[in-house]
């Protein structure tokens, strides 16, 4: 909030290389088409409604991040175009052809890590591999490379219960990319690592995007992270649920720490934070009922 | 503060705790029973006869109840005549720890009293044989089945509702049928087996096959994974050390069976054997006997958990050290370690490369450089 009360640039105002790098993404073919997609749960009648008409177009090689709420729907909205949910009305399109069920066009990175306990490092990126009938030895020689990019080359014979948290996402990345995926979906792939490895895992991941054709969707609940990998930025509601604003996001390219405390920056997140912690009726249960259990003098404030 | 307490709750104990209480766990019972053996005030019910005095019934070696010896003691003494003289003693079921300590090496080398009755050694050979052919029979048709029931929801309707209500039927109540149908040999002994394990097996595994972790299988799809590639690429080998330790289990439940299936038709095997000894009132022989079952038993499905770490490399926690057997008591502890991430963590200080920003080097698939280049 305190954020608001800073003089601050408007969030729309580009620099004329932002702006420019932003044409030349329109320039580019449409990767993913979301169009008219709804979801609601529960029996009709009584059906809570989680998104509605929710439409935009993806270019190829941006990089969208989701944020919003907790219950927002980002997660649903994922495993939707994953083809793990299924939508209640509307349709994605990938390369213009509209998707159903899972499949490896769309790589995904869970945030559970969900490498094969029983594969090894390399087996885990494998995997993908053989069951597009490729030879054991090409996949496995494509498994290295990929491993060599994501820096793991000496834990190839590692079981995945041997890795750190971050050395596990950075397998499930490799293991994902190795399929080659018109998309990369991510659904808040780093929400269970420390700050430190984090930063990290980010700048790992803006690396590796730059080197593969690769669309990247990428859910978070950190403002911060939000800001730092996006070209774009989706902000879920809730009640109404559904789009609150796309945002391009003005922070010029290469990022870095640096650009945290830049005046784009915390235009964007002051916007951000007003557009997730302002619906309407919330505030009142920010406020727990006022209980005292110390004693009178005790104040901890 | 907490490893030094011996009660912490699902506190994982020092190594040489464990080995303590591992064989305390056999000697108390041991030592139960040795002092119910030695130590002559504890029960030793009976009296047995060493003079027999002017009691015109006893003999020399004669068991009978204290009480009835005490009365005669007295009449004998009322008459003048000479004392009855006895120690005291258990019943003869009752042997004494030594008697069955030598018995386990008499048993093989005692020659059985008629020709055509089986040594000790051979009646554990036929035994072993029925259990294995039960246990094997019954794999053969209950692991796929399970692993259907557990993957498919179609097999799952179609087939456990009917198991489920099969398994409550107890398994010697079928003796008679089997013998009717297979003869009275060993095929009966093995379909009793074969009832008793299957239908366990199949909801066992089918229930350890439906607790993949669904994370998994999301993943495998979103890989490209489908149909039964999905089953056999991902649900079978992410199930498969649960399946080996349920397999471990229900082996121990054949060996249950084996007791029963062994009276059916004619008497073979252990069953024979001890029902021989008990006859003849050898109960030393009798204990060996049964004690055997238990080492077959444990030292089997020690093996059995020795090959499992060989099998299943991922399951070991520092593959560094040796390969260490996991016995069914221990394997719910390994399996807790492993669902808490925090837990694994700490065991895992696995070093991160310490240059953490290193260059990355090219990437394998060329990315369309010269349109699409991102703008850094």
């Amino acid at each position: 909030m305190s954020l608001a009360t800073l003089e601050l640039p408007d969030y729309h105002e580009q620099s004329p290389e932002v702006a420019a790098r932003f044409q030349r993404i329109k320039e580019r073919p449409v990767v993913l088409t979301v169009r008219d997609l709804r979801k609601s749960f529960g029996p009709p009648g009584h059906e809570h409604v989680v998104f509605d008409n929710l439409s935009f177009d993806i270019h190829r090689r941006e990089f969208i991040t989701i944020i919003g709420p907790s219950g927002c729907g980002k997660s649903t909205f994922i495993r939707i175009v994953a083809g793990l949910d299924e939508s209640c009305g509307g349709e994605i399109l990938l390369d213009g052809r509209p998707v159903s069920g899972p499949g490896p066009d769309r790589g995904m990175v869970f945030q559970g890590y969900t490498l094969f306990p029983w594969r090894t490092v390399k087996e885990n990126v494998m995997f993908g591999l053989e069951l597009r009938g490729k030879s054991t030895s090409t996949a496995e020689t494509e498994a290295r490379q990929w491993l060599e990019m994501v820096g793991l080359s000496r834990f190839e014979e590692s079981y995945p219960h041997e890795l750190s948290g971050g050395m596990k996402q950075r397998v499930a990345i490799a293991r994902a990319l190795a399929n080659e995926p018109r998309i990369l979906i991510m659904d808040e792939p780093f929400g269970a690592l420390d700050a430190l490895t984090r930063c990290k895992m980010q700048n790992y991941l803006l690396q590796i995007w730059k080197r593969v054709d690769v669309t990247i969707i990428f859910i978070t609940h950190d403002l911060d992270e939000a800001i730092y990998l996006s070209d774009r930025i989706l902000v879920l509601g809730v009640n109404p649920g559904g789009a609150r604003e796309f945002i391009e996001n003005p922070v010029p390219r290469p990022r870095s720490v640096a650009q945290l405390l830049s005046p784009e920056f915390l235009s964007v997140k002051a916007r951000l934070d007003d557009l997730i912690h302002t619906p309407a009726g919330e505030d009142e249960e920010d406020k727990l009922p006022v209980i005292k259990m110390t004693a009178a003098g005790d104040e901890v404030e | 503060m907490a490893t030094r307490d011996w009660l912490g709750l699902k506190e994982e104990l020092p190594h040489r705790r464990k080995v303590l209480l591992t064989v305390l766990s056999f000697l108390v019972p041991f030592a139960l029973w040795c002092a119910v053996s030695y130590i002559p005030w504890l029960w030793h019910p009976n009296v047995r006869i060493t003079v027999p005095g002017d009691v015109d019934y006893f003999v020399e070696d004669m068991d009978l109840p204290r009480a009835d010896f005490e009365r005669e003691l007295a009449k004998v003494k009322a008459a003048g005549g000479t004392l009855p003289e006895g120690i005291r003693v258990n019943p003869v079921y009752l042997p004494a720890p030594h008697r069955v300590a030598r018995a386990f090496y008499t048993a093989f080398t005692t020659e059985p009293r008629l020709p055509n009755e089986p040594w000790l050694h051979q009646s554990l050979g036929p035994s072993i044989r029925t259990i294995l052919w039960g246990f094997f029979i019954s794999s053969l048709f209950g692991v796929p089945l399970g692993i259907l029931c557990g993957s498919y929801r179609f097999f799952s309707k179609l087939q456990e509702p009917f198991i489920e209500f099969f398994r409550y039927l107890p398994a010697p109540a079928f003796g008679a049928l089997c013998v009717a149908i297979l003869g009275i040999d060993d095929g009966p002994k093995i379909a009793i087996i074969f009832i008793g394990t299957f239908f366990q097996q199949v909801l066992v595994i089918g229930n350890t096959v439906r607790k993949v972790d669904p994370a998994l299988i999301e993943a495998a799809q979103t890989l490209g994974a489908r149909g039964w590639k999905l089953v056999r690429c991902v649900i079978i080998p992410a199930a498969i050390t649960d399946i080996y330790t349920d397999m471990r289990i229900l082996l121990g439940w054949a060996w249950t069976y084996l007791i029963v299936a062994e009276v059916v038709g004619t008497m073979s095997g252990i069953t024979f054997f001890i029902n021989q000894q008990a006859r003849y009132r050898n109960f030393d022989n009798v204990f060996a006997a049964i004690g055997m079952i238990g080492i077959i038993g444990l030292t089997s499905d020690m093996f059995l958990a020795w090959l499992g770490t060989i099998l299943f490399p991922w399951k070991r926690k520092h593959r560094s050290r040796k390969a260490k057997p996991i016995t069914i008591s221990m394997v719910a502890v390994q399996n807790r370690g492993e669902e808490n991430p925090a837990e694994t963590k700490k065991e895992v200080p696995a070093a991160e490369p310490a240059s953490e920003i290193v260059p990355l080097p090219p990437p394998p698939t060329a990315a369309d450089a010269s349109t699409h280049q991102v703008s850094t």
